[in-house]
């Protein structure tokens, strides 16, 4: 190994051979998850601090607090990061490039437009159905916008499984000048009660966090989480070209399909819930297959962890920094995610595929 | 068996592949050689299915069109041209995609061994994009090997299609790359090459099939296809076959009157590494 490892210098520091230790990274990510879900559940702008709970010393109102405020937050939160990362994961494997991110390319901007449409248009339906529904109602809609965009996105950018890097980021620039077109349009048409509601979605953030949204965005979130190994076998054998795949007995389109599919999903139903949160997906994957390599099998539950730890411990952080007010988390995420994003670029400066 | 009948492929609007039929039976390395733009890689593409067209292939005398992809990839690899790799997958992780997709899927040495076979045990923790054009060429043998090990599967012979694999490698991986596939057409399998080094297509194919604009201009054993004739036919510039010392059939390209000796030298090289 030893002309080979001066020939290849550079490579081999970043991806050494030895870093595909995927048990204990995975023990690792558990661990940290377990962290921060606990440090999230027990401190906040209340008094209700860790000690408290352990001693067990809560009245019923700290009791509340911590069981229909923090608790699904910390789902909901859990479920996002988990599926923002996934879907990140998912694309990056579709487009054959790390710097695919649902967030970047207009999907995230499409499963808005989704939202903004069903809280302004739910409008029209009666009022108690629109009570009972409307939490679904949004999630669903968010769905379609972004499974709309994702297959627009796919089809301009990639011809005949190549898919261009240029055109993929510029595609992503328009659909997203598109959706806030449309976007503003809806603005327009809403009523006060729908403008409020909807300034309060697109700040982005888990604060709104109740058991209904949790149950709402759930069977979306937890699908894409759940359903995105299935399709892990595939992307690593697609990441030698579509034709190679097949002659691996992929069936290329299927892969694809469902790979667009549970992106909008999780996706989708994330935006819905938490409005804009970017870099969960381009962050965590890239992390990822420095530490464990880019096959999928390993990736994709590795990302479901991280991306709900992180995404944990920035909500926690968002929560306490300017307790008892509230910083957006999307702003937080992005300030996390910006320079990590600009490091790939200068990576990738070099020539160097991740 | 390889069975073809009338295949035509059109691209771009240009009739590539000409009402071909073609057929190959197991057991023996089949050589589809022929000059620049004469349809080799499309008559492949076309045998594996990657490209679509009029004719129908038959394999062990059932349709590939449309056959399930999951037995096929039991059954047949291909070895494409040149293939890109996405992310930095090592080389072990690029065979252990074939492996996990092929015969041997639940006997895990396979991938060692595979990479044995290319000599690249020493690189196979080394990301694919770091090894070096040949390295990566044998890497992607190794992967196609390591889905298609066994030469005879479950009592079917098992299938190698592969475009130019000695296209990127210097002389001695060259006769290293076309030794595996002799062996594996020598243990009953079959293998049909796309070639580009005529030399090496005579020292090693049972059969050659010669294509000219689109259509078989000849096909048959070594010394009856690779003539004076047809070679300088087929490829438009003189050509003298000739015989080594030793065994096989020699081409020497007629450049001009000059030339000939430095080109008898190159030859006289060849023949000396393969047999030392």
């Amino acid at each position: 190994m030893s002309t080979g490892a001066l020939a290849c210098g550079p490579v081999r520091r970043l991806a050494p051979a030895g870093r595909r230790r995927v048990g204990p990274v995975m023990a690792g990510l558990c661990v940290v998850l377990a962290l921060c879900a606990a440090i999230s559940l027990s401190l906040g702008a209340s008094g209700v601090g860790p000690w408290q709970m352990l001693s067990r010393d809560l009245g019923p109102a700290d009791t509340a607090i911590v069981l229909n405020i923090r608790l699904p937050r910390l789902c909901l939160g859990a479920m996002v990061g988990a599926s923002l990362a996934v879907s990140g994961a998912l694309m990056q494997g579709l487009f054959r490039n790390p710097l695919a991110d649902p967030g970047l390319v207009g999907v995230s901007s499409g499963a808005g437009l989704g939202a903004i449409c069903a809280i302004v248009l739910g409008g029209a339906l009666p009022v108690g159905l629109t009570a009972m529904a409307g939490p679904y109602l949004v999630a669903l809609f968010a769905f379609f916008g972004g499974l709309i965009s994702t297959l627009v996105l796919y089809h301009v950018a990639t011809r005949g499984g190549q898919t261009s890097v240029a055109t993929m980021l510029l595609a992503g620039i328009v659909m997203g000048a598109l959706a806030g077109a449309l976007s503003g349009i809806m603005v327009y048409l809403a009523d006060d009660t729908q403008l409020r509601e909807l300034t309060f979605w697109s700040l982005g953030s888990l604060g709104g966090a109740t058991w209904v949204k949790v149950w709402a965005s759930a069977p979306l979130l937890l699908g894409a989480i759940v359903l995105a190994p299935l399709c892990a076998h595939g992307l690593n054998a697609m990441a030698l070209g579509e034709a190679t795949a097949r002659h691996m007995g992929v069936r290329v389109e299927r892969v694809k399909t469902a790979s667009i599919v549970l992106v909008a999903a999780g996706t989708g139903a994330a935006v819905a819930v938490s409005g804009g949160i970017g870099f969960v997906g381009i962050v965590v994957p890239h992390i990822l297959r420095l530490l464990i390599g880019p096959d999928h099998r390993a990736l994709l539950p590795a990302a479901a962890l991280l991306g709900a730890a992180l995404l944990i411990g920035a909500d926690t952080a968002a929560r306490l920094i300017v307790a008892p007010a509230e910083l957006p988390i999307g702003i937080l995420m992005a300030l996390i995610g910006a320079p990590v994003f600009l490091w790939i670029l200068l990576r990738r400066r070099d020539g160097l595929e991740i | 068996m390889i069975e073809a009948h009338d295949l035509s492929v059109d691209l771009g609007g240009r009739r590539i592949l000409r009402g071909v039929d073609f057929s190959a039976r197991s057991g023996t390395l089949n050589a589809i050689v022929g000059p620049n733009g004469s349809g080799k890689t499309t008559l492949l593409r076309r045998l594996t299915g990657d490209l679509a067209g009029a004719g129908l292939v038959r394999m062990g005398g059932r349709v590939v069109d449309g056959h399930d992809l999951r037995q096929l990839a039991r059954r047949r690899g291909v070895l494409a041209q040149s293939v890109q790799v996405g992310f930095s997958f090592t080389l072990r992780e690029i065979v252990q995609i074939g492996h996990a997709a092929g015969q041997m899927g639940h006997v895990p040495d396979i991938v060692d061994k595979a990479i044995a076979e290319v000599d690249l045990t020493h690189r196979a923790d080394t990301p694919m994009q770091a090894l070096s054009g040949g390295e990566q060429a044998r890497a992607h043998l190794a992967r196609v090997r390591a889905q298609i090990w066994q030469p005879v599967f479950e009592g079917t012979p098992s299938w190698l299609f592969v475009d130019e694999p000695v296209a990127a490698l210097d002389i001695g991986h060259q006769l290293q790359v076309m030794a595996i596939l002799r062996r594996f057409a020598d243990r009953g399998g079959g293998v049909i090459a796309v070639m580009h080094d005529l030399n090496l297509t005579a020292m090693h194919a049972d059969r050659v099939v010669l294509m000219e604009a689109g259509q078989i201009a000849a096909q048959g054993r070594p010394e009856d296809v690779l003539t004076d004739r047809r070679l300088s036919h087929a490829y438009g510039c003189a050509i003298r076959t000739n015989h080594a010392p030793a065994s096989g059939v020699w081409l020497v390209p007629q450049a001009g009157a000059t030339d000939q000796g430095m080109a008898g030298q190159a030859i006289a090289g060849h023949g000396g590494l393969r047999h030392g």
